[in-house]
């Protein structure tokens, strides 16, 4: 937290916030909790936790799931934190989730704040693992791709695509992350070599596009041709926009 | 890699139901994303855009277009599109679509004062039709006129051509196509004697050099230019390079990059052409047994009018130059004349006139474009040394000489939109012949065209001024008998008069001449230059404009009427791409209140007039012709009646609705299940596209020209097909005797293509011996040599500004401007410029700047930075952005042999707005 913005302003607030808390009760716990989910949108959460306004609001901070965690991963989150306190959360870089097959922290969870539904922990989606491909090493042609191989669905969530370098007769090796398999455990950037790491857990909203409904790449879905179409009459009647007519009518060229 | 098409689709069927990244997949959500695509019918189709013909699939839903793919399945573009063809679905919803008629009315009647008023189809072709009568009987055939289209499908180029051939005895049809590859045209004809490429977009899987020539491929052939980049990544031997008047995107992969000055491209050609003829490195064999050598006159013109009556008091000093030029430096030592000599432009009326010249005069013509002299006339970087440009140039030549190197030549407006694109044209060809490097696999000059269906339709259909189909033209008497034969019309029913082309209808609404004019498919009032003249003419003559559009255009709004059009997926079409290929669709919705298609709009107004109407004696000023010897088009109304017709027949009947074509019924097994709204509408039961075409292609059978039937290319297992298809099987490379059957056996090639194979000989300055030689079989190797731009930067207009596209943008942006997403990408034109000349000029990046030249000016935004970095004393301005209606200060100067504009050379001053 050395580079924290945070200032010591900040801090005095929301230590003052944890104690009218304690003093008030429910009420203004859960105010102060919107707050705070508002300030920092997002934290790593164990695996299976629901979405961030509903963890904030099922979460009794009870630390169950830090206390099942074999790893020492979870962390109850203090004031000053950017979390709202007592919620449990990881951070990739100091210790990752190492994915344990059976989800201890989730069993533990006695609200379902952790969705009891998630039986396989390749289905957890903490966050979505994203690399800075300015300073990853790989994507500069040297051979490290440590993300690729310490992966635990290596070849899934991230794989390696062969790149001519043009500028030596020596192919790039470059890791891609695919979202589809990625769960956000963190094991990539906790192993990244560089001094900061170049790949890093985030929240997914943050970085992720949609491609519109009207479109489908076209290598990915099968779409047989129709052979008995069922054709749709006519709809009756559009009348012409008003916006079409006052550009033909109105204006000069 | 070896990624199959199969671990592509498992991975990515894994990786869509992974939509709700950041909390686990519930199965609810999963089931969710499964029911959208529930009901979706998927069929093939073609892109609604450029040139390429990439191949899509469409998915409908309850008489909508859900959503779009790239076709995997199709060679030209294997699944992919670029961002236009990512948004041909929402192209037909935009919220401005015309589903009604629009008439000009006051007080309940049509006044060209009027406001665009609502009215029924009933209402709205009967004034178009007393307006029509009233130009066809003052006027005559060629009173009036059709502004046709390369974005016709092939059915209605091939109707609207019909009606006004046949029907209306005129020849005042012409594409916007005329502004898009007429200069290629002439150079196709001249050179091979048939039009289009010889080979097709493979040529790249096979070459070791691209070069494009005036062609920002990048932008606006993004597809190709994905293959052209695959190539140089996976085949070690690969170049590109880059000739161009401005860094492009197209740079950014370049080998090569050579930025010349506007124009020097014919003289860069020359040099090459005179280092292949002095390194000795002509193909003498191929030479020999294929080509012969070539040359016309110098002295024709700009295609501008040659009266100053109707030009604009600034406009006088550049269009004096139609009658005579000033020879300045380099062109007097590219025409081997004197600095200063003033020369007479006396073949402006005859431009393609050529005839055949020796080696040795060939060698004569080249022997002044030395690297010296071209490489001071050609650099168009002031910030480059002329050592460095010079090193280039020889690169260059190097590349297209080698011997073991393959070699693509590519272009598209750099040259086509050109004061001399016809020769331009014929010199790339020159310098692939003279080493052999042509008709083969990837060896060639591959002249790539800008829309969807300017080969299909607009060429090999020919909705030009002089054309007829399968590349037959109304001047020559045996192609009008062998069209009027098929069209089943009386002797001499055909104009032998060519009509006018794009530029000139414009002109003849301005002085009068014509004044009905019909615009389908285009936006002819938008899109051509010197722009502030055709809308004055629109607007303040005594002449009646439709304009059929889907979307309230430029055009829609100069004209009286406005005819609601039906979009691509709503009617059967088939469109031709640049390699030859033929592509069909059918229709998948409806069209939209009271749209209808062009073919519907064609033929219901051809059911308004009858034989005796239009089959009389007609008046046609200017008409000479063998056999038309009174200057008039005959009364073939007795002929007809011997032939069976009734002069009470309507157009309809004789033209379209013929008893062969009421047989091919539909519904027809083909369709699938698919409707037919122009059959609806017409309401009598046949199948009008598919009679269109079939009888469209009795014109290339056996002619050179080709097409497999139309079922065949709505087959499940057919995207597309390169004409000419001989027993089912598409040609590759044309006049290759490997892959053509049309070529004679033995040739190796056969340059087989029938135009303009029998010359008078010469030398480089005229004929000498007027006694024609045959030359069946045989290209010709043209000698052209540089001419100036009529308008250069001067004192006054110190800049020059070229126009273009972005890939973002079609055209004039009728349809892509109406995808919210892509004017958000770029919602306007911004105009491209220096730093320094900006820095000059005391405006900076983002003032809002005039551009303006001897014809008119706009406000745009000036950009100093991004996609295009202009030498200093060059701008560049896209197009598509009617509210930067750049063509106000482009002029209409033409290529004289083609007719077509020159956008890209226009001399502008730019200043703080």
């Amino acid at each position: 937290m050395s580079k924290s913005k945070s200032t010591r302003r900040d801090f005095l607030t929301k230590v003052g916030q944890g104690a009218a808390l304690a003093a008030t009760g429910g009420l203004v716990w859960s105010y102060l909790l919107q707050q705070q989910a508002r300030a920092t949108p997002f934290a790593l959460r164990p695996p299976g936790a629901v979405s961030e306004s509903d963890f904030n609001a099922k979460c009794i901070k009870c630390g169950q799931c830090v206390d099942a965690c074999p790893y020492d991963t979870l962390h109850l989150a203090r004031a000053g934190d950017h979390i709202p306190i007592g919620t449990p959360y990881f951070t990739p870089r100091d210790v990752p989730c190492y994915m344990c097959p059976d989800i201890p922290c989730k069993v533990a969870c006695p609200t379902g704040a952790l969705e009891p539904e998630l039986e396989d922990i390749n289905d957890s989606r903490m966050g979505l693992a994203v690399i800075d491909v300015e300073n990853c090493l790989s994507w500069q042609g040297l051979r490290c791709e440590i993300c690729h191989r310490e992966c635990p669905l290596t070849d899934q969530a991230i794989t390696v695509e062969h790149h001519p370098r043009r500028i030596s007769k020596h192919a790039m090796f470059v890791p891609l992350v695919h979202s589809s398999h990625c769960t956000g455990c963190g094991i990539c950037e906790k192993a990244c070599p560089t001094q900061e790491a170049a790949i890093r857990v985030i929240n997914p909203r943050l970085v992720q596009g949609k491609i519109g409904d009207h479109y489908r790449l076209g290598w990915t879905i099968e779409t047989p041709i129709t052979q008995e179409f069922k054709s749709k009459a006519k709809t009756k009647e559009h009348s012409t926009t008003k916006r079409g007519l006052d550009y033909l009518n109105e204006g000069e060229l | 890699m070896d990624v199959t098409r199969r671990d592509f689709l498992k991975t990515s069927i894994a990786a869509s139901t992974a939509a709700a990244v950041g909390m686990p997949l519930s199965q609810s959500v999963q089931a969710q994303a499964g029911a959208a695509e529930e009901g979706w019918q998927w069929d093939k189709g073609v892109c609604r855009f450029c040139g390429t013909g990439c191949g899509i699939m469409i998915a409908t839903k309850d008489g909508r277009v859900v959503a779009t793919k790239g076709d995997p399945d199709a060679p030209v573009n294997r699944g992919l599109n670029c961002i236009k063809g990512y948004f041909n679905a929402p192209i037909l919803y935009g919220e401005d679509r015309i589903t009604r008629p629009l008439l000009r009315m006051k007080n309940g009647k049509f006044d060209k004062n009027g406001k665009f008023t609502p009215v029924s189809w009933q209402q709205a072709l009967d004034e178009m039709e007393k307006q029509f009568r009233a130009a066809y009987a003052e006027k005559g055939p060629h009173g009036v006129a059709v502004f046709g289209s390369g974005q016709y499908t092939i059915p209605e180029g091939y109707a609207a051509a019909k009606l006004m051939k046949a029907g209306f005895r005129s020849n005042n049809l012409d594409p916007n196509a005329r502004h898009c590859m007429a200069s290629a045209v002439v150079a196709f004809i001249q050179t091979f004697g048939i039009d289009e490429p010889a080979g097709n977009y493979d040529d790249i899987e096979y070459t070791d050099t691209a070069i494009a020539w005036g062609a920002n491929m990048a932008e606006a052939h993004p597809i190709l230019w994905a293959r052209i980049t695959d190539r140089l990544l996976s085949h070690p031997k690969m170049k590109v390079v880059n000739l161009t008047t401005f860094k492009n995107q197209s740079s950014n992969i370049a080998d090569l990059e050579i930025i010349f000055k506007p124009g020097a491209d014919l003289a860069i050609q020359n040099y090459i052409a005179r280092e292949i003829v002095t390194r000795d490195a002509v193909n003498h064999d191929f030479v020999k047994k294929h080509c012969v050598f070539a040359t016309g006159p110098y002295d024709i013109g700009y295609g501008m009018r040659s009266t100053d009556k109707y030009a604009f008091p600034a406009e006088k000093d550049i269009q004096a130059k139609e009658l005579k030029v000033t020879l300045d430096k380099y062109e007097a030592i590219g025409q081997r004349k004197k600095v200063g000599q003033v020369v007479e432009q006396n073949n402006t009326k005859k431009p393609v006139k050529h005839w055949l010249i020796s080696f040795e005069e060939f060698k004569k013509g080249v022997e002044p474009y030395t690297l010296d002299f071209v490489a001071e006339l050609a650099k168009g970087d002031p910030d480059e040394s002329l050592e460095d440009f010079k090193a280039k140039l020889i690169e260059l030549a190097d590349l297209y000489i080698e011997p073991e190197r393959k070699i693509v030549s590519f272009w598209t407006m750099g040259f086509n939109q050109h004061y001399r694109g016809s020769w331009v044209n014929e010199q790339v060809y020159t310098n692939h012949l003279l080493l052999g490097k042509q008709a083969q696999p990837g060896n060639g000059a591959f002249s790539l065209t800008g829309q969807p269906s300017a080969c299909g339709t607009a060429r090999e259909v020919g909705t030009f001024a002089h054309r007829l189909p399968a590349d037959m033209v109304v001047a020559n008497p045996k192609h009008r008998e062998r069209s009027e034969k098929l069209w089943k019309l009386p002797a001499k029913t055909v104009n032998p008069k060519v009509g006018s082309h794009i530029t000139k209808i414009l002109r003849d609404l301005e002085d009068g001449s014509v004044k009905f004019a019909w615009v389908q498919v285009n936006n002819p009032f938008q899109a051509s230059g010197n722009a502030n003249h055709w809308i004055q003419a629109a607007r303040k003559q005594d002449n009646f404009i439709v304009c059929s559009d889907p979307y309230p255009t430029v055009s829609a709004k100069v004209a009286d009427l406005i005819l609601p059009t039906a979009m691509i997926f709503e009617k059967w079409g088939l469109y031709g791409n640049a390699e030859r290929r033929t592509q069909a669709w059918r229709e998948q919705v409806p069209p939209p209140g009271e749209a209808r298609s062009d073919v519907w709009q064609v033929l219901e107004f051809s059911k308004r007039f009858k034989l005796k109407d239009v089959w009389g004696e007609q008046k046609v000023p200017g008409l000479k012709a063998a056999g038309f010897e009174d200057g008039k088009l005959p009364d073939v109304l007795a002929a007809a009646r011997d032939m069976g017709y009734s002069p009470d027949d309507t157009l309809y009947d004789v033209l379209f609705a013929t008893p062969a074509n009421r047989k091919v019924k539909w519904p027809d097994p083909v369709a699938k299940g698919h409707g037919n709204s122009t059959v609806d509408a017409l309401g009598d039961g046949w199948f009008a596209e598919k009679a269109l075409f079939n009888e469209y292609r009795e014109f290339g059978l056996n002619f050179q020209h080709d097409l497999a039937d139309f079922d065949t290319y709505y087959r499940d297992d057919v995207r597309g097909l390169k004409w000419p298809v001989i027993n089912g099987k598409e040609t590759e490379w044309r006049f290759n005797e490997k892959y053509d059957s049309y070529c004679k056996k033995g040739s190796g090639f056969d340059f087989y293509g029938k135009a303009l194979k029998a010359l008078p000989t010469g030398n480089l300055d005229k004929v000498t011996d007027p006694e024609k030689t045959k030359l069946a079989g045989k290209a010709k190797i043209f000698f052209r040599p540089y001419a100036a731009p009529p308008e250069q930067p001067d004192d006054n207009y110190d800049l020059w500004m070229s126009t273009g596209r972005v890939l973002e943008h079609w055209h004039t942006g009728t349809m892509t401007r109406r995808v919210p997403e892509l004017n958000r990408a770029v919602p306007t034109a911004q105009i491209f410029m220096h730093p320094a000349d900006a820095k000059a000029r005391g405006i900076k990046r983002n003032d809002v700047v005039w551009i303006e030249s001897r014809r008119g000016k706009v406000k745009a935004v000036l950009e100093t930075r991004g996609r295009n970095t202009p030498p200093k004393g060059y701008t560049f301005v896209p197009f598509f952005d009617e509210g930067v209606f750049i063509n106000k200060v482009t002029l209409d100067v033409t290529c004289p042999m083609s007719k077509e504009q020159d956008f890209k050379k226009a001399a502008v001053k730019v200043y703080k707005a």
